[in-house]
């Protein structure tokens, strides 16, 4: 084990940074896929449907028990994705055609990309709580803004490289639709960081340390979650969150009853999967970011930070337990919330363009401003 | 005609926020969530058939295992979309239905034409045409889909007669038919 630990911290920096990411992405790209299945089990079992549940693999149908995963869909999953790999991929001939590829890909560069600033756990090394991360940059939040915004882009090459009016509208309203949000979006996660960077401290925008702010022990001031001391901002995040992953009821860009498929009516085969990985990419790190900044990342329970609890378990002294223990616990919470991403796509019909419009600017940002006035004002006589 | 006006009440500030209705809506969703499946797993699950179902029209024997049609060509008449194509033929002496005369040497009813009306069923003198349960017909070419006698009477099997007619015409005549 050590030796192993050794050879590996042996190696220079690049490489390590390289096989990490590579390990993430691993991860997280059939996580992606695991969610289109999940959304589709979900979906069926809210219609009162089994869902997809009779693929099997012919050299595997005889181990018992193996009816389980097959009722789960997996087998279905690995169909679909076989099928995406190698059916044929056509390119429409009034396309242009360089933009019209580059989009899908340009789609998945910041989907992957904005996990690198996300903590996906911590770990406890001599005592001290470090994060699992693999750019552990003081500019956090901000980078996670800054490039998850650069996914539109992918929208809009893709509805103007297909050459066609469905597409075209779907990537503007998934252009103006991205911005309306994006501003409430910042707005609302202002107070926590008002909060955290209280005067005399190191300022950060860096998410382990709003973690860190949510782990107080017991009854503390600070083992209460930013949730319940920001309700306003978490729902203001949360409708954003919706709007800018594109999610039902905010999915103006392909809604399909008005735009036959929005933005990837032209698309097929593959690329047209690439998209949609990218979607539940941002999906993942969008509830990820959620549950760091308003519901205590690893923490498993308010008053209960990961420390007490590895603690309790008697593995602090263990780092790579006491790792697998706040991954598993932030995975946890993370995969709750893409239920409920899920839950509400399959509840609430989608709004009109005009609708999504006006509660994005006439709605929630003067409410985010609100907010943050008050919360500004409050946090000044506070922490004076 | 009298006009009931109907008071529109504004809506609440809960209603105008829209998120009472989430919530109760997501309520609704989470209970189907949880519900049992409407759904029938079909091929293994089969529905079940309500009587008087109007299903493949077959061919049935009597309980004594009699062919009951006599090939008297009135359902090959009837039916509407001309599905039904029969042979007639004779019962030879020797066969103990003998004083029936006359069955159907071939019997076809072309499933790609039949409308399930039911109309042979209605028409049918000998309660011999029943339309009953089986309602899934499929085949790969158009010849799979025509069903022949013995098709039919597979299909048909035997059904309960109450009347025997041809039994008790067989017995009348044995004793001269005196009344
Ligand atoms: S099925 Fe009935 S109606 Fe048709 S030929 Fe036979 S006896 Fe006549
Ligand atoms: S059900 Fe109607 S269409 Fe079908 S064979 Fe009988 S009479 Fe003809």
């Amino acid at each position: 084990m050590s030796t192993i630990a050794e050879y590996y911290f042996g190696l220079p920096l690049l490489l390590r940074m390289v096989l990490q990411g590579t390990a993430v992405i691993l991860v997280l790209f059939p996580a992606a896929a695991a969610c289109s299945m999940a959304e589709r089990k979900i979906s069926a079992w809210i219609q009162g449907r089994p869902g997809p549940n009779r693929t099997v693999a012919p050299f595997l149908a005889w181990i018992p028990g193996i009816s389980i995963l097959r009722n789960l869909g997996l087998f279905q999953l690995a169909a679909d994705g076989g099928k995406f790999t190698f059916k044929e991929d056509p390119v429409p001939g009034h396309v242009n055609k360089f933009y019209f590829i580059l989009a899908p890909i340009v789609s998945m560069i910041p989907a992957l990309t904005t996990v690198a600033v996300v903590p996906l756990g911590a770990y406890i090394s001599n005592g001290q709580l470090l994060p699992i991360i693999l750019a552990d940059v003081d500019v956090g939040l901000l980078a996670v803004f800054a490039v998850s915004s650069l996914g539109v882009y992918s929208i809009i090459l893709a509805g103007w490289a297909s050459n066609s009016k469905y597409p075209f509208l779907g990537s503007v309203r998934a252009s103006a639709q991205l911005v309306s949000y994006e501003l409430s979006m910042t707005l609302s996660v202002l107070p926590v960081f008002l909060w955290i960077n209280a005067p005399g401290e190191h300022g950060t925008l860096n998410l382990f340390d709003v973690v860190q702010k949510q782990s107080g022990t017991g009854f503390a001031w600070d083992s209460v979650w930013f949730a319940a001391y920001m309700p306003v901002s978490a729902f203001i995040f949360l409708v954003a969150l919706f709007a800018e992953t594109n999610r039902q009821p905010f999915d103006m860009p392909e809604s399909e009853a008005d735009l036959v498929g929005g933005f990837h009516t032209e698309y097929g085969a593959f690329k047209w999967s690439l998209f949609f990985v990218a979607e539940y990419c941002h999906m993942i790190v969008g509830s990820g970011v959620f549950c760091l900044l308003f519901l205590g990342g690893w923490n498993p329970l308010p008053g209960l930070p990961l420390a007490l609890l590895a603690d309790w378990l008697g593995i602090a002294g263990v780092p790579l337990l006491t790792g697998l223990l706040g991954i598993g616990i932030f995975a946890g919470k993370v995969a709750s919330f893409i239920f409920f991403f899920m839950w509400v796509r399959w509840t609430l019909p989608r709004f009109r363009y005009d609708q999504v419009m006006n509660i994005g600017w006439k709605k929630l940002l003067p409410l985010a401003i609100a907010n943050l006035v008050f919360y500004a004002l409050a946090i000044a006589v506070i922490q004076k | 005609m009298a006009v009931i006006t109907v008071e529109r009440k504004p809506l609440t500030f809960a209603e105008r926020t829209y998120l009472p209705q989430i919530a109760g809506g997501l309520k609704t969703t989470l209970k189907h969530f949880f519900a049992p499946n409407d759904t029938l797993e079909y091929p293994e699950q089969r529905p079940a058939i309500p009587p008087g179902y109007r299903g493949v029209p077959t061919l049935v024997y009597d309980p004594h295992g009699r062919e009951k049609c006599v090939s008297c060509q009135l359902c090959e008449f009837v039916c509407p979309p001309k599905a039904i194509r029969i042979t007639p033929g004779e019962i030879p002496a020797a066969d103990a239905s003998a004083h029936v005369e006359k069955r159907p040497q071939e019997f076809e009813i072309d499933m790609l034409r039949c409308i399930y009306c039911g109309l042979c069923q209605e028409v049918c003198p000998e309660e011999a045409i029943w339309l009953q349960n089986q309602y899934s017909t499929t085949g790969y070419t158009r010849a799979d889909f025509v069903n022949n006698k013995q098709k039919l009477y597979e299909l048909g099997g035997t059904l309960p007669d109450p009347h025997l007619k041809w039994d008790k015409k067989l017995a009348a005549e044995q004793h001269g038919n005196a009344h």
